[in-house]
């Protein structure tokens, strides 16, 4: 085999492989995707959305677990996002100078990909402990810290697409610097900012770690803020750790609803901007 | 404007033209000042929620240390080197779960790194461009399915299909080798150590491909046609040209990769099968930090027991702490390369 045989033989050995490499990583996703629809889409009806969490070996539905986690992650995403916002507009807008602006840019990375579990037990030395009992604030509080990394990234992102002559046009009308961001700059990036707080949505309906020591679970309704309350992803945790078959059907028809939801926020996200938004 | 200027004089002795211009002065200033000061308000309001970034690290530092006090005091050093836990004798000791950890990421990042340079490889190189998005956003997708399904999809119906025609193989085929034999020695029980790399595997490949096809997307087309000109295959010009001219942010995004594997709770919980023990085997159950955590916390009795669990959060807090800001330092450092580039 004289080099250049050998050479292409390498290259197209090497695409193949690359291409086989891409099938591994669709392969997965169709898998996992097969599985849901197959063992979620049987368990899906309508006492699913109507009934509590049953005990083992009766008929129930899931609409505690399906309420606390919007709940929570409502309360998490109004708190957490008007502060991602202005940290956001503070590194985007005030950054350039001083040591804060690379200093918060730098931890804000790292907290964004930190492991979610730590965040947990933050709160839970914080909150639960002083508080001693276990609540739904808590659990609030816990995805509100995961929102805030997520927020700033992209809020930052989005307003230095924001070209400069915009600013400058509203600062030669006489604007004073306030006026010229909240109306001009945060008006132009409106639909990117809104990305981001999609995508902090998505992240924070699946995260199961910084509940598990927050808030916990219940087995029943409750409106109370200040009581363990039932959330999806600790639910679906709970009866999928467990020996009971129906527990088993309600953690599959749990797990597709959330699938379905964090992927169609996350498809929503990407069509609301056309640019590529990084996911590290 | 020249019969202002001729009037002016005349104009600043008689009264009413005064306080027009007062007026007209208290009114501009006074409206400078306000804006100015809304301005300032503005500015140190913005800078507060990112100085709450800088305390929120603080904090959880501070929390974790203070909630890690028992144990460290009644621990020392040997937390590190110690394998026991024993709820009951009040003994605990962080090897077991560090190294789980560790060797589930390794297994993570054997397995995730090519399969993601290959991947990356396609989507910059040889994908047709209408599907290089589509096939992008795919990959993508699987970074946003969360820790919790992976588990569950894991437990349920991967674990059964690789404890019956896998692992049988691997125990057969390398397990016969002398040495790397006993790595992949015992049952084939399908949850454990290898299960949970291969799964933290699939969910790293998104975040250390997306990385690694940006940072090839960066290479100024100039030096590729360069190569390609002098008689390069696509394979040459992306081993060659390519990968050096990006090395640096390759690292930093496998570093990124390894952080991400290294925190991950909800899916190793699943697979890893919780078991406090030391093996040689990566067929055999074990534990990781994350897993660990989310297994006992809740149940954990006793002062000294929630410490160490707490001392176990600070180790893997630091731990990914230090890898993320490797590989953040590393892209920066593409980065700024980038910036000088164009």
């Amino acid at each position: 085999m004289d080099i250049y045989t050998r050479r292409l033989t390498t290259n197209r050995m090497n695409l193949i492989l690359s291409m086989l490499a891409m099938l591994f990583g669709l392969f997965w996703l169709g898998w996992i995707l097969f599985t849901l629809f197959h063992l979620g889409l049987g368990a899906i009806s309508a006492k699913l959305f109507l009934q509590m969490t049953p005990p083992p070996g009766s008929d129930g539905g899931l609409l505690n677990a399906i309420a606390g986690s919007l709940f929570m992650g409502a309360v998490g995403t109004l708190v957490g996002t008007p502060i991602g916002i202005m940290a956001g507009i503070y590194l985007a807008e005030f950054g350039s100078r001083g040591w804060l602006a690379p200093a918060t840019r730098f931890i804000n990375d790292i907290l964004l990909s930190a492991p979610s579990i730590v965040i947990g037990l933050f709160i839970y030395e914080m909150y639960v402990v002083q508080v001693r009992h276990f609540s739904a604030w808590a659990g609030a509080m816990a995805l509100a810290l995961i929102v805030i990394p997520v927020v700033i990234r992209t809020t930052e992102n989005m307003l230095r697409l924001v070209p400069d002559s915009l600013r400058e046009a509203a600062a030669a009308l006489g604007a004073p610097q306030w006026k010229i961001i909240t109306l001009v700059t945060v008006r132009a990036a409106k639909s990117g900012i809104l990305t981001g707080i999609l995508l902090a949505v998505a992240r924070i309906s699946g995260e199961t770690a910084p509940l598990l020591f927050t808030a916990l679970n219940n087995q029943f309704w409750t409106p109370n803020m200040n009581s363990p309350m039932a959330n999806l992803p600790v639910v679906i945790f709970q009866f999928a750790m467990s020996p009971y078959d129906d527990w088993h059907r309600l953690a599959w028809a749990g797990a597709l609803l959330i699938t379905l939801g964090v992927l169609a926020l996350n498809i929503l996200a990407r069509v609301f901007i056309r640019n590529k938004t990084p996911i590290y | 404007m020249s019969a202002v200027v001729q009037q002016g004089p005349g104009l600043a002795k008689s009264a009413p033209a005064a306080t027009i211009a007062t007026m007209f002065r208290t009114i501009t200033e006074g409206s400078l000042r306000k804006h100015h000061q809304l301005d300032v308000l503005f500015r140190h309001a913005t800078r507060l929620f990112a100085f709450l970034v800088l305390a929120l690290l603080m904090g959880i530092l501070a929390s974790l240390l203070v909630g890690s006090m028992p144990a460290i005091r009644a621990f020392g050093f040997g937390f590190f080197v110690s394998a026991e836990w024993n709820p009951v004798t009040q003994q605990f000791g962080a090897l077991v779960p560090v190294v789980g950890t560790l060797v589930t990421s390794a297994i993570a990042l054997m397995i995730g790194i090519p399969v993601s340079f290959g991947i990356a490889l396609f989507l910059t190189e040889l994908a047709p461009i209408w599907l290089r998005r589509p096939l992008g956003t795919a990959i993508e997708l699987l970074a946003a399915i969360p820790s919790i399904i992976y588990g569950m999809w894991g437990l349920f119906i991967f674990a059964p299909v690789f404890s019956e025609h896998v692992q049988p193989l691997l125990t057969k085929t390398l397990g016969s080798i002398p040495l790397v034999g006993l790595l992949f020695q015992g049952q084939s029980m399908g949850i454990g150590v290898l299960t949970a790399g291969i799964i933290l595997a699939i969910m790293v490949i998104p975040f250390i491909a997306s990385v690694m096809r940006d940072v090839f997307e960066i290479v100024p087309a100039v030096l590729k046609e360069s190569a390609y000109a002098l008689g390069s295959t696509t394979w040459e010009v992306v081993w060659n040209v390519v990968l050096p001219y990006t090395k640096v942010g390759v690292v930093g995004g496998v570093m990124l990769g390894l952080g991400r594997a290294l925190g991950e709770t909800m899916a190793v919980t699943f697979v890893i099968g919780n078991a406090h023990r030391l093996s040689l085997s990566i067929m055999e159950p074990g534990n990781s930090i994350a897993s660990a955590l989310a297994n006992e916390f809740t149940e954990a009795v006793g002062d000294l027991y929630l410490s160490a669990l707490i001392e176990l959060g600070l180790i893997l807090f630091l731990i990914t702490f230090v890898v993320l800001a490797f590989s953040k330092l590393l892209l920066m450092r593409l980065s700024r390369f980038e910036g000088l580039q164009t």
